[in-house]
């Protein structure tokens, strides 16, 4: 509340008339629009609101006032005042408001810069693919079996059924350790490592063995001598070919696509019996007339060789100590370059090798 | 196999309008599968015409052609072709391409001016025709079989199709037109077998043949024919044949050969008599024998050949490759044939042995019927006297016969467990009976005896695999079987992703590399002579000599793949490889070979396992060029050795555990700037920078970092997150600056720290390193900030200065380093 100022001179004070505080506050309203900045508006607010201000002045003069005239006045020029203030506070939002805004666009940048200064990291796709296939599996309840690369030769071939004399073992191509006498391989597939789960677990078993596997063949577009595997093994009771064919089918849609089924040729593996060759119906074409023909996934057969698979040799339970009378098992195996390159299209299988970095960046962490 | 289908065709009644595919596709659903077709492609008119002149002429060029009028049956004048050959006389008949015509390749026949004249069509040879070798010599034709102006390709079989089969090795049987018509006849269709051969009464003994070895040579048959002319021509319809069928006709008396092997399956041989000296003796080889084979190569043979030898010594190596002393020539009139059986095993290892991979091998390997030797022998014969003359000895010679199988039983319910098909036991015993085997026995039980040709049926599970052909594979059921509940991915594979997708995340790159390596890229590490990496394991069959060793480290194979990316333009790069390597023990024991028969007791699997090298799996990395680029925002950063010790800390981090690192030298580091990396006071493998003469070598860019770790030892050291109780207590910031000796590292005064300050001391982080004035020469100063925080109340300067204090008097006590005023 102001109170009479000692300084007061009453003989200056001249009577409050309406007309005079509204011309005061239409002066203070009017100075306080035409305000163009924030700065504008401080000097208005002083003068138009400050101390010295006009209404300020005449708000002192209140007291001076008669008595009977004083509740007039006062309402009049505090509604003035009210009026200067509420507009003042309005006119600087707005003119706060406008200069962010203008701030904000002055501050605007050029956001298609690059942005890259972090280098860019990736997987090789034969990891992430082999990730892939192995959840696939574990998701059915099956778990992941692994072996060492450098294996006995009794377990990469004798125990498979594949003896000393076998014609299958010349088609293996096999990578020998010194001496000879060492009687170790390279691996020439991941089979071993379904005969080590044979040897170390009791049935049921559903295992699936990725793995690095190796074979004499010279590098080529279509070929590699050290190459990728996943092979499958299931042991237990009542299992027939029907499941192996269930499992794949399955395998197949979660790899390739809804629809896309198996099938099987016979075919000749020692390690199963009887033995076919899975093939994959085109994921692309489907096999569907007017499409086949010119597809180029399939080269128009309609269909892919995939794998090979069979029912487990009761010779191979046998070896590793599994009662062929109480258990059946189904096995399978496939390549996972050869897989790799027919879903992702890739046409040299020595870029696979050569760790061009072009080539990794695009699979990015997982396929 | 290849399969001409016009010769598959005279065994079995094939409706007609089974196209080659479809055939092909039937022979695949059994087992038999299409590898490719062959057509000869070509298209008419090809017709018979006969040459009513010729005039040679000679030209310019130093050529003589002939000038040929030759009658081609279409009632006009004869048409006047030019020939290149002379093999043919007036009034022969002979094939004559006529415009229009395209021949094999796309050679298309028009009417052309060639030699002065304009060559209506063209009179062919049989490899213009696409159906024989002999580019010399027109075909010409026996007027017995051919008038004028039929049609060529009907003629000739020149519409036929080979189907090319991929044989399994189970499936020896199929190495013969004889089993793939049994196969394709498998559904009810009539056919003929060609092994049944009227084999003529026989008086006296034939040839003598002595076997030695029985079970090696269980069957051996010799008919002689004498008075033949070898030389006298193959017909023309068996050379097309053998042609077709992917062999080269020579003679009458190789072809004939040939013709019977791929007619039955059957190989055989063929001695020229008057080179015989004396008896035919089947036996093992002796040590230090050796002969020349008919390829011209003088081979050393050893005891575990089985060989063919008369008076002079060896004249064959059994079942792979004749000798050259008794080949047949020209002059060959009398010929002892040899159908014989021979023990797969004994072929398959002296094949392997003298890599000499044979027509007759590839077959005697995975068994050929041993009933019909006799039979095979005489068509052999037969063939020989129509086509060369000659008469067949009566006497002839059969040793052994085959041996008495005992037939398998099947519970007949086995295939229908073992497919998951509906297969009765009605089924199965037709569908055993439709190839080949006698079959007796129940509704519960059979008992089928496999047939001659059919050594590879040896037990139940055989069986079920032909039952199950020929019923079908794709009546194969789809049924997911349902696994018991699994435990996951274990945690050292969850591990290893984590690693992986780690270094990807840090912005590095996977390769992945062979495990070949040679002795120049070990020396281009800077290995030490004696550098326990230089300890590899040989192979003894590398693809290449340069690389005939099994990696130690995977080093080398990550500086190629990094030097490959810069020559093509990459320069800024951070790479990495996880693999196995290979880690030979001082003297291991060899690798037993173990019984089959029964699973191997635990002392004779850990001898396996004893008998295999270490091949932990380690984590390399490599990294050149900007770690952080540079753009429009600034300068970047280049990767040095601390980014490689960063990554592998980082991996450590993500594996819950914190490394040390010590300062060390090792090759193919620079001396000063090489980290050794401990875990639990253990070394795991070294970061840093790569010594500028390795990058050198690897023609890698300069101040190339990289590092090697043991991930096995990482993953299996990996710690399960743990958390502590936090303090919502504020913390207590002091920075003490040290001065220590220039070699004094960093690491271990920070470890003196923690350990001085106690528990209070919650961390203390190098953040400054200063050389120079005022430091003294030799020292440097290491600022750390230390923050410290107690579990229960809030800190005060009392509580902070011993802590300090305490901190750098153990800091000074382990490295000598003194508070900075």
């Amino acid at each position: 509340m102001s109170r009479p100022s000692s300084d007061y001179d009453p003989v200056e004070v001249s009577p409050l008339h309406a007309d005079e505080v509204e011309a005061m506050r239409d002066a203070a309203l009017e100075a306080i629009d035409a305000a163009a900045s924030l700065d504008d508006l401080k000097q208005v607010r002083i003068e138009h609101a400050g101390d010295r201000s006009p209404l300020a002045l005449a708000n002192r003069e209140i007291g001076a006032l008669p008595p009977q005239a004083r509740k007039n006045a006062g309402m009049r020029v505090g509604q003035a005042r009210k009026a200067v203030g509420a507009r003042l506070a309005e006119r600087a939002a707005a003119l706060q408001e406008q200069q962010d805004a203008r701030i904000l666009l002055e501050e605007s940048v050029d956001v298609t810069l690059p942005v890259d200064r972090e280098p860019r990291g990736a997987r090789h796709p034969l990891t992430t693919i082999q990730e892939r296939v192995c959840d696939v599996f574990v998701a059915m309840g099956w778990e992941v079996a692994e072996g060492p690369e450098v294996e006995a030769e009794w377990l990469n071939f004798d125990a498979l059924n594949l003896g000393p004399d076998h014609p299958a073992r010349t088609m293996q191509d096999t990578f020998w350790l010194t001496p000879a006498k060492a009687a170790l391989v390279l691996r020439t597939h991941t089979s071993p490592v379904q005969a080590r789960t044979m040897l170390e677990r009791t049935p049921p078993i559903y295992v699936i063995c990725p793995g690095r596997t190796f074979r004499t063949d010279a590098l080529d577009a279509t070929h590699t001598p050290v190459f990728h595997q996943v092979e499958g093994l299931a042991i237990d009771e009542g299992l027939s070919m029907a499941h192996l064919k269930g499992t794949l089918d399955h395998f197949a849609t979660e790899m390739f696509g809804y629809g896309i089924t198996t099938r099987f040729r016979p075919s000749y593996f020692p390690f199963t019996e009887p033995s076919a060759e899975v093939d994959l119906i085109c994921f692309v074409c489907r096999d569907v007339p007017g499409e086949v023909e010119t597809c180029r996934t399939c080269r128009g057969e309609g269909w892919i060789e995939w794998g090979g698979c069979g029912v487990v040799n009761p010779r191979v339970l046998i070896a590793c100590g599994v009662d062929p009378e109480r258990y059946t098992g189904f096995a399978f195996g496939m390549g996972l370059d050869r897989t790799l390159m027919v879903r992702y299209d890739l046409e040299d299988m020595r870029d696979m090798v050569e760790g061009d970095v072009r080539f990794t960046v695009p699979f990015g962490l997982e396929l | 196999m290849r399969v001409p289908v016009s010769w598959l065709r005279d065994y079995v009644d094939l409706p007609p309008d089974l196209g080659p595919a479809s055939l092909a596709a039937r022979l695949t659903a059994l087992g038999l599968t299409l590898e490719a077709l062959h057509t000869l492609d070509i298209t008419g008119p090809v017709v018979v015409g006969r040459v009513l002149q010729a005039v040679p002429e000679k030209h310019s060029n130093g050529k003589t052609v002939s000038w040929c009028q030759v009658d081609v049956g279409d009632g006009d004048e004869p048409r006047g072709i030019v020939c290149g050959a002379d093999n043919f006389a007036v009034d022969d008949l002979v094939v004559v391409a006529l415009p229009g015509a395209v021949l094999p390749g796309g050679f298309a026949i028009s009417a052309r001016k060639t030699y002065g004249h304009v060559s209506d069509g063209m009179i062919c040879s049989t490899r213009e025709l696409g159906i024989g070798d002999d580019h010399l010599g027109i075909l010409v034709l026996d007027p017995a079989g051919a008038a004028v102006g039929d049609d060529g390709i009907a003629l000739l079989d020149l519409d036929d199709t080979v189907i090319e089969l991929e044989i399994t090795a189970d499936r020896g049987y199929a190495l013969s037109m004889r089993g793939v018509a049994r196969d394709a006849a498998i559904g009810g269709l009539p056919w003929r077998d060609p092994a049944d051969v009227e084999v003529p009464e026989t008086s006296g003994h034939g040839y003598p043949v002595q076997v030695e070895d029985d079970d090696a040579c269980p069957v051996f048959a010799a008919v002689t024919v004498t008075g033949l002319d070898a030389t006298a021509p193959t017909p023309h319809w068996m050379a097309q044949r053998v042609h077709l069928a992917g062999m080269r006709s020579i003679s009458l008396p190789v072809d004939v050969t040939n013709y019977v092997m791929l007619e039955l399956g059957q190989p055989i041989h063929g001695y020229d008599r008057s080179a015989l000296r004396g008896p035919i003796v089947v036996r093992r080889a002796r040590a230090g024998e050796k002969f020349r084979t008919l390829d011209g190569v003088v081979r050393p043979v050893s005891e575990n050949d089985l060989l063919i030898t008369d008076d002079t010594g060896p004249i064959g190596l059994a079942g792979v490759m004749g000798g050259e002393q008794t080949e047949l020539s020209a002059a060959t009139t009398d010929i002892v044939i040899e159908a014989a059986n021979f023990d797969p095993p004994t072929i398959a290892r002296t094949a392997r042995r003298h890599k000499l991979p044979s027509e007759a091998s590839k077959r005697f390997e995975r068994g050929v019927d041993p009933a019909i030797c006799l039979q095979a022998a005489h068509r052999v014969a037969g063939l020989l006297v129509e086509h060369g003359g000659g008469r067949i000895e009566p006497g002839v010679t059969l040793l052994g016969g085959e041996p008495e199988r005992a037939p398998i039983t099947i519970r007949a319910d086995l295939p229908a467990r073992i497919t998951g098909i509906d297969i009765d036991a009605g089924t199965s015993r037709r569908a055993l009976e439709a190839v080949g085997c006698r079959v007796q026995g129940d509704a519960s039980m059979l008992a089928a005896t496999p047939p001659t040709w059919r050594q590879d049926l040896t037990d139940s599970y055989d069986l079920v695999e032909e039952v199950a052909r020929v019923v079908g594979y794709d009546k194969v059921p789809s049924v997911l079987p349902t696994a018991p509940p699994g435990r996951g991915l274990t945690s050292a594979q969850r591990r290893r992703r984590r690693v992986g997708l780690a270094l990807a995340g840090a912005g590095l790159v996977e390769v992945k590399n062979y495990p070949f390596i040679g002795t120049d890229a070990l020396d281009a590490l800077g290995l030490d002579a004696d550098d326990v990496l230089r300890r590899t394991l040989h192979l003894e069959n590398p693809l290449s000599e340069e690389e005939p060793q099994l990696t130690t480290t995977l080093l080398p194979g990550l500086l190629k793949v990094l030097g490959r990316n810069v020559r093509r333009g990459q320069r800024n790069l951070a790479i990495f490889e996880t693999a196995h390597v290979f880690l030979p023990a001082a003297d291991p024991p060899a690798a037993p070979i173990l019984a089959v028969d029964r699973r191997p007791d635990a002392a004779e699997l850990a001898a396996l396992d004893a008998a295999l090298p270490a091949q932990p799996r380690f984590l390399a990395l490599a990294m050149t060029g900007e770690r952080e680029a540079s753009g429009w925002w600034g300068a970047g950063r280049d990767s040095s050795w601390a980014d490689a010790i960063a990554v592998v800390e980082e991996v450590a981090r993500v594996l819950g555990r914190t490394l040390t690192v010590r300062k060390a030298t090792r090759a193919p580091w620079h001396p000063g700037r090489c980290a050794q990396i401990l875990l639990d006071g253990e070394e795991i493998g070294h970061a840093g920078e790569l010594h500028p003469s390795v990058c050198a070598a690897f023609a890698v860019p300069e101040r190339t970092a990289v590092a090697e770790v043991d991930l096995d030892a990482l993953v299996a050291a990996a710690a399960p997150a743990t958390s502590s109780r936090l303090s919502s207590f504020p913390v207590a910031k002091e920075d003490v600056a040290l001065l220590v000796a220039e070699d004094v590292p960093a690491a271990e005064v920070q470890q003196a720290l923690l350990a001085g300050g106690g528990p209070l001391l919650e961390s203390a982080r190098l953040f400054d390193v200063y050389t120079g004035a005022p430091v003294p020469a030799g020292m440097r100063s290491l600022a750390f900030a230390l923050r410290l925080r107690a579990p229960d109340r809030t800190l005060t300067e009392a509580d902070v200065r011993p802590v300090r204090e305490a901190a750098v008097a153990a800091a000074h006590a382990a490295t000598g380093a003194t508070q900075r005023s």
